[in-house]
């Protein structure tokens, strides 16, 4: 690992010149959004940003969130790890694992779980103004994968809305993988492809298969190996994992096989090698149906790592914040629901998170 | 209930014919009479029920949600039911309710119960089974099944042929349980019902050189209408016209069905005709497909049947008698039944095959679409079978084309571009005039897929926009005039004939060429 990640440099501080004089009083004071993404001025940093700044704190892997060049990155241990596999070691100036508060300038920022995916948390920064917690994606559903989400009672609670709408109602996770069991059963002959992103949605698929009592080897897509391989180091058991090469296998061999791979491969020659393949996406988006057709699937499982509506409005009733902010997704509907229940909020209309890609 | 819910998931996303039938013989071996029957009744659309509208769910989903939240939810899940089911304040896993509980209190409900029992209903089903609900109670399944794709999987399922069910068909009424006793084993259900659908003899096709082997003196011919085939029944004052596949269409052509005062089955040709003139099929197909019809349509576009065989005639099967015979009583019956909008298809006079090359090569009329060729001792035998009627269609129409757009198959085809938009040029412009997706060999499809990912120049979702360098020789068995297409005409069954890899892009037709090959 590279230097640390205090203290902010000479460049970094002209760069974020004149911000953070003001007095801060209230916690919404802490936070603006800039361009680049949110800005943190008393501690001098951005969370999540979408362009290299110089500081940063990084909530979870995704790409959308963890991107490489910044000057210097504050994340947690495994999160680095994730961003280390993805873009390789030297993927910014400096690093360093969040271990506990960390001060940073007039406010203290700490990392707490989100349960999203392996390593995600929540930036909680405690400063004069007060508590604001910044909660990148997260879930209340408990996965077997990660940390479950710990709420923090806070004066600004930053969300997602990724499924902000009261029609996201996603079901027992469960009972979405016995019917992807019901299909191999009901078609042993045919392959089954589960479509399933390579941070976070892979493993917990292949845990929840496990978990339904599926001993068998699990095939897997080349782009999904070695984000499994951490999380088997990390302690998480996946079992019988194998790559779904053809070298040597002809179309059959894959005949009542599951088989993980992220939802582009479906379109790539690298499909044609399975007999009569099941096209199934775990994903929260499969609870609309046109989603579904319109991406070819025939057997759409409903898994979702994100807060679906009753999970995302009933965290934001039990932390009972003084202002919410909207980091994307649906948010005309939320800040609707704010307002129907008397709450202040409002949104950022963040770019470059992207709702697709849960 | 449940499981009738999971079966609409099932259906709908599946992709292809084999795989719903498949979900359609796992329900029916699994589900217990009357449900399945009630199930392939709604499938079929054969259940009675009292329609509830979506004015009513509008309503009782207004009482229970906020507008503006309902709103958002409804412009993003694009289908009222499925909005409904999903944002309903209602258990994920609710009671379960038996399908014929359902269908029973629906049928029973009067007007004013209606909201009342939907409203229960949606509070203590579960999310899936709201679907399925709303689903039957607004009587739009919507799951890509054709009353005929559902009564071939009963078949399948008891090893029955399917004509046979097809024969007994109307005479049963949901929950068809004597049908499934039927498929499990038991005696045939006797068909009790008048005027019952027959199944039909279908033709194979031929060509001159399987023709030169057979003798011309022991055929007729006659010419090969381009309309669509029917069955009209006449049976003890009861009225039907069947397509051939046994769909009940008399709702559509009550022109047709006054005509049929006799007692009798004729077999023969639907057709738009004017006087003496027959129009081409798109004016037929302008009267397809519906419920009832305005007397507007009926003066403009008047039906008329053209006969060509006689399957039943006052109580008489004539179905095993040689087709002479047949032919003898159907002029006979025609002439008794002297109708203005019931007429003879004519026999052609032919004395070897190359006289009947040259009828068919010079059709007097661009309503024929080919001949067909029967042997004059045939039986009238039900299906398909070979050695007995031929078709011997004209030439089919081709175009060279430029490929413009590929889509992505699915199940075998999955990973390959297979749909293909292709297009023609008008000025230095390409407009798509069609799709296909068959035609091709395995080799050639994945030439093409090959040639997609190489030349792709823009992607929207699943379809790929390629480069236009790749002509393709487009065949087709007609066109018709569609405001729906933007080059204004539409073709039937098209599919890819060859691939002209010795053709430049530039060479390809043009629109006007196309437009031309229009009738009339």
């Amino acid at each position: 690992m590279g230097g640390r990640f205090l203290p902010c440099t000479r460049r970094a501080r002209r760069y974020l010149h004149g911000m953070g004089a003001e007095t801060v009083n209230t916690a919404a004071q802490m936070l603006e959004y800039r361009p680049e993404g949110l800005f943190c001025p008393a501690g001098e940093f951005f969370i999540d940003p979408v362009r290299p700044v110089p500081r940063a704190l990084i909530t979870h892997g995704h790409a959308d969130h963890a991107r490489a060049g910044h000057g210097a990155v504050l994340a947690t241990a495994q999160t680095l790890d994730i961003m280390a596999i993805r873009y390789g070691a030297d993927f910014a100036g400096a690093q360093q694992a969040a271990d506990g508060p960390v001060r940073l300038g007039d406010v203290t920022a700490r990392f707490v779980p989100a349960g999203h995916v392996l390593g995600s948390a929540q930036v909680v920064i405690d400063g004069p103004g007060g508590r604001a917690v910044v909660s990148g994606d997260y879930t209340r559903t408990p996965s077997p994968a990660c940390a479950p989400f710990e709420p923090v009672p806070c004066d600004l609670f930053v969300t997602e809305a990724t499924f902000g709408l009261p029609v996201f109602r996603h079901p027992d996770p469960g009972a979405e993988i016995a019917r992807l069991l019901a299909s191999v059963a009901a078609f042993p002959e045919r392959a089954h492809l589960v479509g399933a992103y390579a941070l976070g949605k892979a493993q917990r698929v292949i845990m929840l298969l496990r978990a339904a009592g599926w001993d068998g080897p699990i095939y897997l897509h080349g782009a999904l190996e070695r984000l499994c391989a951490y999380h088997i180091a990390q302690g998480v058991a996946l079992g019988d994992l194998r790559p779904a090469t053809v070298a040597r296998g002809r179309k059959g061999d894959f005949a009542g096989a599951i088989i993980l791979a992220p939802p582009s491969a479906f379109a790539a020659t690298w499909a044609q090698r399975f007999p009569d393949p099941v096209i199934a996406f775990a994903s929260g988006w499969m609870q609309i149906r046109a989603r579904a057709r319109q991406r070819g699937v025939e057997l759409p499982l409903v898994i979702s790592d994100h807060v679906d509506w009753p999970q995302l409005t009933a965290t934001i009733a039990e932390l009972d914040p003084a202002e919410t902010w909207i980091t994307h997704g649906r948010e005309d509907a939320l800040l609707r629901w704010c307002a129907l229940t008397g709450r202040a909020a409002r949104p950022l209309n963040l770019v470059g998170y992207e709702d697709e890609a849960e | 209930m449940r499981a009738f819910a999971r079966l609409l998931e099932n259906l709908a996303f599946a992709p292809r014919r084999t795989a719903k039938t498949q979900h359609l013989l796992r329900h029916f071996a699994t589900q217990p009479d009357p449900a399945r029957g009630l199930a392939l009744a709604a499938l079929t659309g054969d259940l009675e029920l009292r329609a509830v509208r979506p004015t009513l769910l509008r309503a009782l989903v207004a009482e229970r949600t906020d507008e503006v939240l309902f709103a958002a939810s409804y412009d993003h899940v694009g289908d009222l039911a499925e909005t409904i089911a999903l944002i309903w304040p209602g258990p994920e896993h609710g009671a379960d309710a038996s399908l014929p509980d359902l269908v029973a209190e629906l049928q029973a409900a009067s007007r004013a119960e209606l909201p009342g029992i939907v409203a229960r209903r949606l509070d203590s089903l579960g999310t899936s089974e709201r679907y399925a609900y709303l689903k039957l109670a607004t009587g739009g399944l919507r799951v890509g099944v054709s009353g005929r794709l559902a009564r071939a999987a009963v078949a399948d399922y008891g090893g029955l042929d399917l004509a046979e069910v097809e024969e007994i068909w109307h005479g049963l009424s949901p929950p068809y349980t004597a049908l499934f006793a039927w498929a499990e084993g038991a005696a045939k259900p006797a068909s009790a019902a008048r005027a019952p659908f027959r199944p039909v003899m279908l033709s194979t096709p031929t060509d001159p050189d399987a023709l030169r082997a057979l003798p011309p003196a022991e055929f007729a011919a006659e010419w090969k209408w381009d309309g669509i085939r029917v069955q009209a029944v006449a049976d003890g004052g009861v009225r039907r016209l069947y397509s051939r596949t046994g769909e009940d269409i008399s709702a559509a052509f009550p022109d047709v069905i006054a005509a049929l005062g006799f007692d009798g089955v004729l077999d023969a040709e639907l057709l738009i005709r004017r006087g003496a003139a027959v129009a081409p099929f798109g004016d037929l197909q302008k009267r397809l497909g519906r419920k009832g019809v305005g007397a507007r349509m009926l003066e403009s576009h008047p039906a008329a049947l053209r006969a060509y065989d006689l399957m039943l005639w006052q109580g008489r099967d004539l179905r095993a008698q040689p087709f002479a015979a047949r032919r003898a009583a159907l002029e006979f019956a025609v002439a008794a039944i002297d109708h203005p909008r019931i007429d003879l298809s004519p026999l052609l006079p032919f004395g070897n095959w190359d006289d009947l090359a040259a009828l068919r090569a010079d059709p007097p009329h661009p309503v024929i679409e080919g001949v067909m060729i029967k042997p004059r001792a045939s039986p009238y035998l039900a299906g398909r079978i070979k050695g007995h009627w031929f078709k011997w269609k004209r030439d089919p129409m081709v175009v060279d084309a430029v490929l413009m757009y590929a889509q992505r198959g699915h199940g075998k085809r999955s990973g390959y571009y297979s749909d293909f938009t292709f297009g023609l040029w008008d000025g230095d412009a390409l407009v798509p005039v069609g799709k296909a997706y068959f035609g091709f060999t395995d080799a050639e499809l994945r030439a093409l897929d090959r040639f997609v990912r190489a030349n792709t120049i823009e992607r929207f979702g699943p379809v790929r926009a390629v480069r236009p360098d790749k002509v393709i020789e487009v065949a087709f068995e007609g066109l018709n005039r569609s405001t729906r297409h933007k080059s204004g005409v539409a073709m039937r069954f098209p599919r890819i004939a060859r691939i002209r890899d010795d053709k430049p892009p530039e060479q390809a037709d043009r629109l006007e060429t196309l437009l031309e090959m229009l009738p009339e």
